[in-house]
C-alpha cells in the first residue's frame, strides 16, 4: 500500500507525466496523439505512459484498432487529497487555539 | 461546514500558505502565540524558551504518553511586531526537513474575527513536499497499525 502510494507521487513528480495528465484531462487520447504534443522520442512518451499506467493514474481503453488513454479520476482524487492530512492537522490546532482563547476572553 | 483553515501550496514551488480566520479579537489571537503557557495549551506541547522579542529565540519539546522525547524544535525571532507581525524560524531537531522561514500576519477582520496567514518558505521544493506527506504518511501508518492491532486480534 505504502509502496504503490509512492509511486504515485514519483509518477507525478516527473513535468513531462505531469503534461501528459493535463493533456489526457480533456478527452482521451492514443499513444500517438500524446506524443505528437512533445519534442521527446516517442518511446520516451512511451515509457511515461507506462509509467502512468502502471500506477493506475491512466487507464488504457480498446477502440477498434486504437488505444486511448484516459484519466482515472479516482487516482487523481487521492493524490488531491494527499494535502487534507496536513490541512486537518492545522485545523485541529486552530481549533484548539480558539476554545481556549475563547474561555480566556470570557475569564477576564 | 466550511473550511476555516486552508492550505495553498502549489506545484513545484518550495513555499505554502495557511490561512485562517478566528472567532477572536485579534489582541487574543496574539496571546495566543506569546504567552507560553497558552502555547503550550494549543500546541499540546512544552515550551523551553520563547522570547517574544526582534533576536529572541524559543524551542519547544513534546513528549509521547510514556514520557519518552517525541519532538523538539526551535527558531529565532527576527522581526516583532506586537498584533501584526511575526516573522522567525523554524527547525526541527534531528531531523531532514531542514530550517524553515515563517511570517505570521495577524489581522483584525471585525472587533471579534481576526486572521491570521502564515507564509512558509521551505530550502527546497523537496524539502517542503516532504512536510507535507509527513502527516499524511503517518496517516497512513496509523491506519496500518490499526490493521494490525485488528489482525492480531483476530488470531
Amino acid at each position: 500500500m505504502m509502496n504503490l502510494r509512492r509511486d504515485v507521487f514519483q509518477a507525478i513528480a516527473d513535468p513531462t507525466r505531469r503534461a501528459i495528465l493535463l493533456l489526457v484531462a480533456s478527452q482521451s487520447m492514443t499513444a500517438g496523439a500524446i506524443a505528437s504534443n512533445f519534442d521527446t522520442a516517442r518511446p520516451t512518451v512511451s515509457k511515461h505512459l507506462q509509467i502512468l499506467t502502471k500506477c493506475e493514474l491512466l487507464k488504457q481503453e480498446q477502440n477498434g484498432r486504437e488505444i486511448y488513454y484516459h484519466l482515472n479520476p479516482q487516482k487523481i482524487k487521492e493524490i488531491a487529497d494527499f494535502i487534507e492530512p496536513f490541512r486537518e492537522m492545522w485545523d485541529d490546532r486552530f481549533n484548539k487555539l480558539e476554545t481556549i482563547m475563547k474561555k480566556y476572553k470570557t475569564k477576564k | 461546514m466550511e473550511r476555516k483553515t486552508k492550505v495553498n501550496a502549489e506545484d513545484g514551488k518550495q513555499d505554502l500558505m495557511i490561512t485562517r480566520e478566528f472567532d477572536l479579537p485579534l489582541e487574543l489571537l496574539f496571546k495566543a502565540y506569546v504567552e507560553p503557557e497558552i502555547v503550550e495549551q494549543w500546541m499540546g506541547t512544552k515550551v523551553l524558551k520563547l522570547e517574544s522579542k526582534k533576536h529572541g529565540s524559543w524551542q519547544i519539546e513534546t513528549s509521547d504518553n510514556k514520557g519518552n522525547l517525541a519532538f523538539r524544535a526551535n527558531g529565532v525571532i527576527h522581526e516583532f511586531v506586537p498584533n501584526r507581525k511575526i516573522t522567525r524560524t523554524f527547525e526541527m531537531e534531528n531531523t531532514p526537513f531542514g530550517v524553515q522561514l515563517e511570517f505570521y500576519e495577524f489581522e483584525q477582520l471585525t472587533d471579534d474575527i481576526s486572521k491570521l496567514t502564515m507564509h512558509v518558505i521551505y530550502e527546497s521544493v523537496a524539502h517542503r513536499d516532504q512536510v507535507l506527506k509527513l502527516p499524511f504518511a503517518f496517516g497512513i501508518n496509523m491506519a496500518h497499525n490499526r490493521l494490525q492491532d485488528i489482525v492480531s486480534k483476530l488470531k
